[in-house]
């Protein structure tokens, strides 16, 4: 393993005379995770960038094909890690899908599912903004942030027994039903959050030194962004409001009310405020969750072909213990076809492409990370600035890198 | 406070070095995966690493004394993770934190390398995917009591 493995061919780039080749990661702490960006410089000036990836690769997809259909479940939940939930609904929407059963999903598992996905977008965004701030020098937003993370990992942790990777929504529904005291801790959230936001946008928004590193910085007009193959937040802070849950809706996304916020700068500052805003969104749809889950009801689907019966009649019935043993130890099998689903993550549309050749197994799975065509950008608009500008971009356009690396 | 001739204390020059050593575990800003994100939570104000010295993460290899490897580590990466061990100065520890860096967890395939000590060498291993934060404190403990006794060698940090 010599120096050589680890540094990028010279021809990379192509050097003149004046400009000389920085290589900037994979481990430096600004490029969130183990980014490596090989930049030719004129001084201070950044003439090309070139991302390098690939130092997170996982080999998921691949891995994938050797599980069940649910066992597959807890390895896309390790792809965008920052937000578990969005990989694990997405892929549970596709199979669903495959398996011809998404009408039979029942209402309360729906709204849970929404649920779980707005409040893990509210702490995907936390994270982005608590490093976000210690990029640009402000750590104290970096407390704020993860306190509030905190309260939402303590909700997950309540409902699917883990913090950060709970494997909570599964084919079919739900791993089970809320537990008791849950709504409670919802609500405790629910009544902290808009003062929590006061003060995180009162450290920030306004701020002279943030708005001076922010503003005009990384800018990306909405053509350049589409070329690009930019969504989410990012996507809509030039001015386009495409948004999954709006022009696909799932999950019963076509009965909450909630605004698509835009920006049409389409600089750093206004991804800043777009994802700002788009946590006001997320609580608000959080709260008609909450509204609608004093309702009691089942969580998973009833069809013997996907659910496994109970826990508490296994030990009291033979055909559920058969049952069970057939459903953990072969899985189920799905209809051959191939299918397409998208749902919005916190960095974009994030789809997985799933084949089945009518095994217990996919047959091969592909993922569409928002991050991965997010970070791409960054070579159009890096160049001509300087080298701390580089960060901000990075910063503001939120990649995560078990995403973009798989 | 007056100091008179009668106040003094001993201790061994040794003893007080472990203790300042142990006191001032530095760890490397390296964060890979998932476990990288509670290896952050640990220095949030819920569980302030700070308690135990080590909330000055640096950036730099040369400066820090304790490799945290949070995360699946990549063929691609193991090189990189070698050399900053290399890089780091005398004498340092490592954590290998998580199912990921201690075996591979539950990737095992062509792409992750099963388990960190087959490139470095590593004092404590902590278990889960992505342990937590307590788990990770409870590492950083043991890597402090390991200093102070002066040893050093494989410990799994679970009860």
């Amino acid at each position: 393993m010599t120096s050589s493995s680890v540094l990028p061919a010279p021809e990379i780039v192509s050097q003149t005379e004046n400009t000389m080749v920085l290589s900037m990661g994979p481990q430096h702490p600004s490029t969130h995770g183990v980014l490596q960006l090989v930049l030719e410089i004129e001084s201070e000036n950044v003439v090309k960038v070139d991302p390098e990836i690939g130092y997170l690769h996982t080999g998921i997809e691949k891995s994938c094909e050797g599980l069940f259909w649910t066992q597959a479940q807890t390895l896309v939940e390790r792809m965008d890690y920052l937000a578990p939930e969005s990989n694990a609904l997405c892929y549970a929407l596709a199979v669903e899908r495959l398996l011809g059963i998404t009408e039979r999903i029942p209402q309360r598992a729906q709204i849970v599912r929404v649920l779980q996905m707005e409040l893990t977008r509210i702490a995907s965004h936390c994270v982005w903004l608590g490093t976000h701030g210690i990029d640009l020098g402000a750590i104290s937003v970096f407390f704020y942030c993860f306190d509030l993370r905190e309260n939402i990992l303590d909700l997950q942790e309540a409902a699917g027994g883990a913090r950060m990777h709970p494997n909570y929504v599964r084919v079919g529904g739900l791993n089970g039903d809320l537990p008791d005291g849950y709504l409670a801790q919802l609500d405790a959230l629910i009544d902290k959050f808009p003062g929590r936001m006061r003060e995180l946008r009162g450290l920030l928004q306004a701020n002279p030194i943030f708005q001076d590193r922010t503003i005009d910085v990384g800018g990306l007009s909405a053509e350049e962004a589409v070329a690009w193959g930019v969504t989410g937040p990012s996507l809509r802070a030039s001015g386009i409001a495409y948004d999954v849950r709006k022009a696909f809706p799932y999950s019963g996304y076509e009965t909450y009310e909630f605004d698509v916020p835009t920006r049409t700068e389409g600089d750093a500052y206004a991804r800043f405020l777009v994802r700002l805003d788009e946590m006001d969104q997320a609580m608000s749809i959080i709260e008609q969750c909450r509204k609608r889950l004093d309702a009691p009801g089942p969580v998973m689907i009833d069809d013997p072909k996907v659910a496994p019966p109970p826990k508490e009649t296994i030990a009291l019935s033979m055909e559920a213990l058969i049952h069970h043993f057939k459903l953990m130890s072969e899985g189920f099998r799905v209809p051959p076809g191939d299918v397409y689903q998208a749902v919005e993550g916190p960095r974009g549309e994030l789809g997985y492409y799933i084949v089945s050749n009518g095994e217990n197994r996919p047959y091969r799975m592909r993922t569409r990370p928002a991050s991965l065509y997010n970070l791409q950008a960054l070579k159009g608009i890096g160049p001509g600035n300087l080298i701390a500008d580089l960060v901000v971009m990075i910063g503001s356009l939120d990649p995560v890198f078990g995403e973009v690396d798989r | 406070m007056t100091v008179s001739p009668g106040h003094f204390m001993l201790a061994r020059l040794d003893d007080v070095a472990r203790w300042a050593q142990s006191s001032s575990v530095w760890p490397l800003t390296m964060g890979l995966a998932c476990c990288a994100i509670e290896m952050m939570s640990v220095t949030s104000s819920e569980y302030d690493i700070a308690r135990l010295g080590s909330e000055v993460f640096r950036s730099s290899p040369r400066q820090a004394d304790l490799m945290i490897v949070s995360g699946r580590v990549a063929q691609k990466m193991g090189p990189v993770v070698k050399r900053l061990y290399d890089q780091m100065a005398d004498p340092k520890w490592v954590i290998s934190m998580g199912a990921c860096a201690s075996s591979g967890g539950m990737f095992d395939n062509y792409a992750v390398i099963q388990g960190i000590d087959t490139i470095v060498p590593v004092d404590v291993y902590v278990p889960g995917c992505p342990p937590t934060p307590d788990g990770l404190l409870y590492a950083v403990n043991l890597i402090q009591q390991q200093i102070r006794e002066g040893g050093r060698g494989g410990v799994v940090a679970s009860a």
